[in-house]
């Protein structure tokens, strides 16, 4: 309700947001042609978060949401996040 | 017209937004989980889900992302563009958004084809003479991807009933709900997309 009215993207940021994510994804594709071993994943993983993260806020508008939807959609990727952590823990210490 | 209904109709799109958010929600543990199943295997037979990456096409992988990260944009654009009251805009970015989901989906045909030419598919003689982790990555391969492409078919249908609906004015420029809606969804489908690619295509 903070929000007074709707925010409407302009044409320019959002294609400033895809060649972004263009230069993101040419990134992830390169550096796994290193072959680094178990960095690669992490690393994989990690451009992944932010191309995800930048699309949730930009494409999806969530920077311009109000605070509750900002709030439990950060709370859904946190509560994946737990998830993931305890079936691991459960994985390598079972 | 909307005058005296601006307050009710403000408060409508909001509620409609954040239920279409819980059903995202739900999306996303529907595909984590199928990300987890995959983490734990891999951890557990990451030598044969070495060996079965490698099958796969990186190329053709790295051209649908590029169609899905640029189809993303453009519906977002649609949005902006029906906020600004500019019919023949949106519906043109609509259309180029279904053309490149459509694209996507000549691409996948392609890659599963050529899956099919070695026999690997579902349940086939070849996959079940191969290693347990190799039946395993092709098992999640094809039910990750088959369910992916399974929403952007979906995405498809809802951009284009919104092509529909721009068309004839029930979707305009003080009522968009349905077509920020179905862009949320056109926006998942590209999230998942996003992480399924380096899982399956680019980690090998």
């Amino acid at each position: 309700m903070n929000n007074d009215e709707k925010h409407i993207s302009s044409y320019q940021s959002l294609t400033v947001v895809l060649v972004i994510l263009l230069f993101l994804t040419a990134i992830s594709v390169l550096i796994t042609g290193f072959h680094l071993g178990a960095l690669t994943v992490a690393v994989a993983l990690l451009i992944a978060s932010v191309k995800v993260f930048i699309v949730l806020t930009q494409f999806m508008h969530l920077k311009f949401e109000n605070r509750f939807l900002r709030l439990a959609v950060t709370g859904v990727f946190a509560l994946f996040a737990v998830v993931t952590i305890i079936t691991f823990i459960d994985y390598y210490f079972r | 017209m909307t005058d005296n209904h601006t307050h009710t109709e403000h408060l409508d799109s909001e509620t409609g937004k954040l239920g279409m958010w819980i059903f995202l929600f739900t999306e996303l543990f529907l595909f984590g989980g199928l990300f987890l199943v995959y983490a734990i295997f891999r951890a557990k037979y990451s030598a044969d889900f070495h060996l079965a990456a490698e099958e796969l096409n990186a190329f053709i992988g790295t051209i649908n992302t590029v169609f899905l990260l640029v189809s993303s944009m453009t519906a977002a654009m649609a949005l902006t563009a029906i906020q600004k009251g500019d019919k023949r805009l949106t519906i043109f970015l609509l259309l180029v958004t279904i053309l490149l989901a459509a694209l996507f989906m000549v691409n996948k045909y392609f890659e599963w084809s050529h899956k099919f030419e070695y026999g690997i598919w579902p349940g086939s003689p070849v996959l079940k003479n191969m290693s347990h982790g190799e039946l395993l990555f092709f098992g999640l391969y094809y039910m990750m991807t088959g369910l992916h492409a399974l929403h952007v078919l979906i995405g498809m249908i809802l951009l284009s009933i919104n092509v529909v609906k721009v068309k004839t004015g029930a979707v305009n420029s003080g009522r968009f709900l349905m077509l920020e809606n179905s862009a949320l969804y056109w926006h998942l489908v590209d999230l998942i997309w996003i992480f399924l690619f380096p899982l399956l295509y680019l980690i090998t």
